[in-house]
């Protein structure tokens, strides 16, 4: 077995380990034997309630939005080659989170399904090519400080449009938007994992497949070009493809920041950059990060819980900083 | 035989005043090793981008091997022509073989896993490279003369029929640029390679090159053979600056080949 394929299933067990984790700890703490025999449809009613109705859901909707965003992320610096793009702070989150408040605030959510999703991925879409025409007219393409700048600027109007969408809402809207500017799994449901994952599951496949020719954009456009790489049908490609991840994820759970530049940087540093092996383990570890931070959100000011974004933050700001010194050291 | 074929191909980028490129007609031959020459902003790498395909003509037309440029897919094109850019951006630690095994891409295509006949290309491309044994090293820790070979090993990992380099001992010290040279010359004559290069280096063009083109402001000022391009009329005229030509002969062959020598100080200002 090759070495990547021994990380990657070691990658595997310790999701699978965050996650029965992530039901075993709680409000109430369950022992793994009755979390195992919940999931097999054999304990009590009440353990089943609490592990399958209420933690389960929220798990796996972790997982999904773990996966979706570490993958965007990785994707994300590829395509700009830049260590520090990060769906949250190139604004693209921010995009998405403003598509779904309308979609909120316009009542359309009652086909939440179709219509939440798809409003966060247009959300998401205009942000990105906003900031990418942001940085085209400052007239340094990829320039990392121009690119950031955009996407704090462009993340913070879009924060400015939700608070200014939500003030027209009724209370209880209000609160479903702050979800999203905060990001939580408080909300998740059975309905919710079931629409992250048809959308999400088959975009990030796709993504995967896409690992070789991203490997050789990650060179550089023009060298990639060369060896053969239709490279503005591969970005348009790329494009769709993590505004629809990143659109999805924060339809489900809100703005969560830094999963996508964390997850990332850690396992090139353990396994390199190859996104072959790059793509499937951000997925297995993104998911395994986000369970993780979940549990520890709703756990460690129990019986109140932190929004999962605090977490995550909290994690991804110094990894985020020690990047930038590095950049600016010239690596 | 012909490979590249340019007519009056005239490109202009969408900000300039004047084209980059003037009604450019010339040919590449089989087995050519050929300059393309000319002071900074004369149009060289312009020229060479319109001959790979990265820009499209304004006017005119470029074929490659009696094919319209524009009608060959991506990767089919990555199996005939391989380009070696001066240089590339390096986000992400990578290893040597790794970015090798980038030029197996056009035969593997997206999906495809590297064989036997891909691991032997790559072998040969980074023997012949003389990077043999650097593949497992990181490409940020190597000298620039170093990360040149490896990206000339990836385009002969391509097994292509044309090499084009971009200014490719720009940065080099005379060591690397002598070695890159001498493997320009080995891959047409023995290997029947064809070599496009644009360069600044007129003397070591002068003695390697078979056909030199030289650009002025967007057009050829002068084509042919050495002798005929490299002359003090032209070449002082083109680059602004007085120049005696003088001839060199190589030892052992008898070769002889013009050599430019700058004028300085009294001297050039008495000739201009």
């Amino acid at each position: 077995m090759t070495r990547h394929a021994f990380l990657l299933v070691g990658l595997l067990a310790a999701l699978v380990a965050t996650v029965v984790s992530g039901l075993v700890i709680g409000a109430v703490s369950i022992p793994v034997a009755d979390v195992l025999s919940a999931l097999g449809g054999s304990a009590d009613a009440q353990t089943r309630t609490i592990v399958v109705g209420l933690r389960l859901p929220r798990v796996l909707l972790a997982a999904e939005v773990g996966a979706g965003l570490a993958v965007a992320g990785a994707v994300f610096q590829a395509l700009l080659r830049n260590p520090l793009a990060e769906p949250y702070v190139l604004g693209v989150s921010s995009g998405a989170a403003v598509g779904a408040v309308t979609a909120i605030v316009l009542g359309m959510t009652a086909t939440s399904m179709l219509t939440l999703p798809i409003a966060a991925f247009i959300g998401a879409i205009v942000a990105i090519t906003l900031v990418l025409g942001m940085a085209a007219a400052a007239g340094r393409g990829l320039d990392t400080h121009v690119l950031l700048l955009a996407g704090v600027v462009i993340g913070a109007f879009f924060n400015a449009v939700i608070l200014l969408l939500v003030n027209f809402a009724d209370l209880e809207t209000f609160r479903a938007a702050m979800l999203w500017i905060m990001g939580s799994f408080n909300g998740a449901t059975q309905e919710s994992v079931t629409t992250v994952a048809v959308w999400v599951l088959p975009a990030l496949l796709g993504l995967g497949l896409l690992a070789r020719p991203l490997n050789l954009l990650s060179v550089g456009e023009q060298s990639a070009f060369h060896l053969g790489v239709d490279v503005r049908q591969l970005k348009l490609l790329l494009y769709i493809g993590t505004s629809l991840v990143v659109g999805v994820c924060v339809a489900g759970s809100g703005a969560i920041g830094f999963v996508g530049l964390v997850v990332p940087h850690a396992l090139r540093l353990v396994g390199g950059s190859d996104h072959r092996w790059l793509i499937p383990a951000c997925a297995l570890t993104g998911a395994a990060f986000l369970v993780f931070a979940d549990t520890i959100a709703r756990t460690v000011v129990a019986p109140a819980e932190l929004p999962v974004g605090v977490v995550t933050a909290l994690a991804g700001v110094p990894v985020f900083l020690w990047l930038l010194i590095r950049h600016e050291e010239g690596m | 035989m012909s490979l590249f074929e340019l007519k009056d191909v005239s490109y202009q980028y969408a900000a300039a005043t004047r084209p980059a490129l003037d009604r450019i007609t010339l040919n590449v031959e089989e087995g050519a090793l050929f300059a393309v020459l000319g002071p900074n902003g004369s149009g060289k790498s312009t020229l060479l981008r319109v001959m790979l395909g990265e820009l499209e003509t304004s006017a005119g037309s470029v074929t490659y091997a009696g094919r319209s440029s524009a009608s060959w897919g991506r990767r089919e094109i990555a199996t005939q022509i391989a380009f070696v850019p001066q240089a590339e951006p390096m986000a992400f630690p990578m290893t040597v073989r790794a970015l090798v095994e980038m030029g197996r891409y056009p035969h593997t295509g997206i999906l495809g896993r590297m064989g036997a006949d891909d691991r032997i290309a790559v072998d040969g491309a980074m023997e012949r490279a003389g990077i043999a044994d650097l593949g497992s090293r990181s490409i940020r820790n190597l000298s620039g003369g170093e990360r040149q070979r490896v990206r000339i090993a990836r385009a002969l990992a391509q097994e292509p029929r044309i090499l084009v380099l971009d200014e490719p001992t720009a940065a080099l010290d005379l060591h690397f640029e002598m070695e890159t040279f001498e493997l320009m010359r080995e891959l047409t004559e023995e290997r029947s390679f064809t070599v496009v290069v644009a360069t600044h280096n007129l003397n070591l063009a002068a003695r390697y090159a078979s056909r030199l083109a030289l650009l002025a402001r967007g057009h050829i000022e002068a084509i042919g053979a050495p002798e005929d391009v490299i002359t003090a009329d032209k070449i002082g005229r083109v680059y602004r600056w007085p120049v005696l030509v003088t001839s060199l002969e190589e030892q052992g062959s008898g070769v002889e080949s013009p050599q430019v020598v700058p004028l300085s100080g009294g001297a050039a200002s008495a000739l201009s």
